[in-house]
């Protein structure tokens, strides 16, 4: 424990490798507190509508269980079944010994200064387990809330889905109406033991001035699938991300989709790796990144490292202003033969003839944009809530509309 | 009134005089077919009738169905009724071609049973045109036409790159949406075609073919007149004519 502390310690001026870097000492570290609500009675209408862009519903009907979390205080934490647990970080650390052994074992607490943040300053975060072999159908939804402007939030996530089990959890991460600034960084962690299935759905709504360091490592086991949706619709300062799912036993599945709108100001910095260490491993990730002016780099990284795998990257952008720019940045890494793997990237704006196409249909200028970014940004999003599926067609009528 | 009537059309495309004083009627009920070299300005006429932003008419008017079209946008001009089947269309990454009938189709009638009619359903869930066969694009094309049902139908090069065994359905497409099946004087559809091999002859009695050349209708008369001259002469003829 004085081990990861230590580096811990020697890491906090340590830059991350890509993305602004950022001074901590410009943002807060007082939150507000805010008290435990049971039944969400504390939340104004305004409040509501607004979480409700980020996915998160406010209830626990229909989900497995809820978790919510504001600045530094849970203000919500609720299981609706037994095979499913969920709790705060730091009261399921106190209660199992062994947690501490899983904690900074997929993300290095020395990769940068918001690792090390993350540890030594650590606020809280989420603990989610599904017993071996249950099936959960309904989705686990966490809320990581920023609610005091120039907060810096410090999360450490972990879930865990033992043998055989199934598990949706949807984290909708946003920001209260009235900031304007802050920074979320989130370290999470997560186990697929052997034939698990984990869908793990992130929406992010912040603001214009946040912003975010997600610090993702995920293990799965033989057989075990991980299913990763990202979604960004709307302005933030800066996200810089690069989740690494590593495929450890043979027949395990990584699947990564995402889909960023980068809007005037907003700078995105995603990647996604796998490391293919087991035989007969499969992984595709999809990037799907539009620009409305801001920047979108899009990095994906494949490792290869035992034969028969196999993998596919597919990176597509597509600029609708003048100002934006995309970068795509995909690498393939084989260290083995027998290998499979390949990428597919495409970047530019949509041409006349393609707009036109569409009005020689009957279609006026605005819906023809909007058909093709809807087939652009069309990326099979299982389990998405209906609150959302809404306000992805909001976001497309919106980039429509500024072409 | 005509279906359509062209009067003195000059037209630029990039800042390049393509069209040279075009001037034509086609009255309701008849298909007109346009011959001539490629390069000719055969295309711009098509898709300057359709109303496309790069071509940009310097003189001259556009009346569909006696109202002045000249300067409506391209959906405008397919509302009233006008249906163009390109020659090369777009591929649109990610839009099936279901989306796309469904749009043309509106509340007129089942673009699922017509896809079916057509041997075209499996078709209905892959991407628009993305790795369609020549004669696949066609068909598709067609069937976004007899989804729209325009009064005017205009088809740049409807046989090329289709097979033999595609040629036949494609020409029965035509006939259809030509109204071939009727007697004259109850037909109601008129259209524009754009052929090299006059193929689409042996599938619709067409009424007038005209030669374009360098942006100009040289010469109108019987299109399988026409079509035998330009086989046994080629152009040159149709050249020494203009000097």
């Amino acid at each position: 424990m004085r081990e990861v502390r230590k580096r811990a310690e020697l890491s906090r001026d340590k830059q991350a490798p890509f993305g602004p870097d950022l001074d901590l000492r410009a943002f807060s570290r007082r939150g507000a507190t805010r008290s435990y609500d049971p039944d969400y009675r504390s939340f104004s209408p305004e409040e509501r509508q607004h979480l409700l862009k980020a996915g998160i519903e406010l209830t626990d009907q229909e989900h497995a269980g809820t978790f919510f979390l504001a600045d530094a205080s849970v203000v919500h934490c609720s299981v609706n079944r037994p095979e499913v647990e969920v709790k705060p970080i730091l009261t399921a650390l106190e209660e199992y010994d062994w947690l501490r052994e899983l904690l900074w074992s997929l993300v290095a607490v020395d990769s940068d200064k918001y690792t090390a943040q993350a540890e030594l300053a650590l606020d809280n975060g989420y603990f989610i387990r599904v017993r071996p072999g249950a099936q959960v159908r309904e989705p686990v939804e966490s809320a990581l809330y920023l609610h005091t402007d120039r907060f810096s939030q410090h999360l450490h996530n972990v879930v865990i889905v033992e043998p055989g089990a199934q598990l949706h959890v949807i984290t909708g991460c946003t920001a209260h109406p009235g900031v304007r600034s802050g920074l979320h960084i989130g370290v999470s962690e997560f186990f697929v033991r052997q034939g698990g299935q984990l869908t793990f759905t992130m929406i992010h709504n912040w603001a214009e001035d946040i912003h975010v360091r997600p610090r993702t490592g995920v293990l799965v086991e033989a057989d075990g699938r991980f299913i990763s949706n990202y979604l960004l619709f709307k302005p933030v300062k800066s996200v810089q991300t690069y989740p690494t799912v590593t495929l450890a036993g043979e027949g395990a599945v990584a699947r990564l989709h995402s889909i960023v709108i980068a809007h005037p100001g907003s700078k995105l910095d995603m990647g996604g790796r796998v490391i293919l260490q087991a035989p007969h491993s499969r992984a595709e990730i999809i990037a799907r990144s539009l620009t409305t002016g801001g920047t979108s780099i899009s990095r994906g990284h494949l490792v290869g490292l035992a034969p028969e795998i196999k993998a596919h990257l597919e990176c597509r952008g597509l600029i609708l202003s003048k100002e934006g720019v995309i970068h795509a940045i995909p690498e393939l890494e084989g260290h083995v033969a027998g290998v499979d793997m390949s990428h597919e990237a495409a970047v530019g704006r949509i041409a006349q003839e393609e707009i036109e196409y569409l009005m020689a249909r009957g279609l006026d200028e605005e819906e023809a944009v909007s058909t093709i970014v809807r087939g652009f940004l069309s990326v099979k999003i299982e389990g998405l809530p209906p609150a959302l599926e809404e306000e992805l067609e909001n976001a497309i009528r919106e980039t429509g509309k500024g072409m | 009134m005509e279906m359509l009537e062209i009067e003195d059309l000059w037209v630029d495309v990039n800042g390049r005089e393509v069209l040279k004083g075009i001037s034509l009627k086609i009255p309701r009920g008849e298909t007109h077919i346009l011959f001539g070299k490629n390069g000719s300005g055969k295309s711009t006429l098509l898709h300057t009738i359709m109303g496309f932003a790069r071509y940009r008419v310097k003189q001259g008017r556009i009346y569909f169905q006696g109202q002045d079209i000249t300067h409506l946008p391209t959906y405008e001009r397919a509302r009233l009724g006008i249906g163009l089947a390109f020659q090369r269309p777009p591929t649109l990454r990610g839009v099936k071609t279901a989306d796309i009938l469904r749009a043309c189709a509106g509340d007129r009638l089942s673009f699922q049973a017509l896809a079916a009619a057509y041997d075209f359903t499996e078709f209905l869930e892959r991407e628009i045109n993305y790795g369609f066969s020549g004669g696949e694009i066609k068909r598709s094309e067609l069937l976004q036409l007899l989804a729209q049902d325009p009064a005017l139908v205009l088809l740049d090069e409807p046989e090329s790159g289709v097979d033999m065994e595609n040629l036949q359905v494609v020409g029965e497409i035509i006939s259809k949406l030509l109204q071939k099946e009727r007697r004259r004087p109850h037909r109601e559809k008129s259209g524009l075609i754009i052929s090299h091999t006059g193929f689409i002859l042996d599938y619709i009695n067409a009424d007038t073919g005209y030669i374009m050349l360098e942006g100009r209708l040289l010469c109108s008369g019987n299109a399988r007149e026409i079509l035998e001259h330009i086989k046994k002469y080629g152009y040159v003829e149709c050249e020494k004519c203009v000097r």
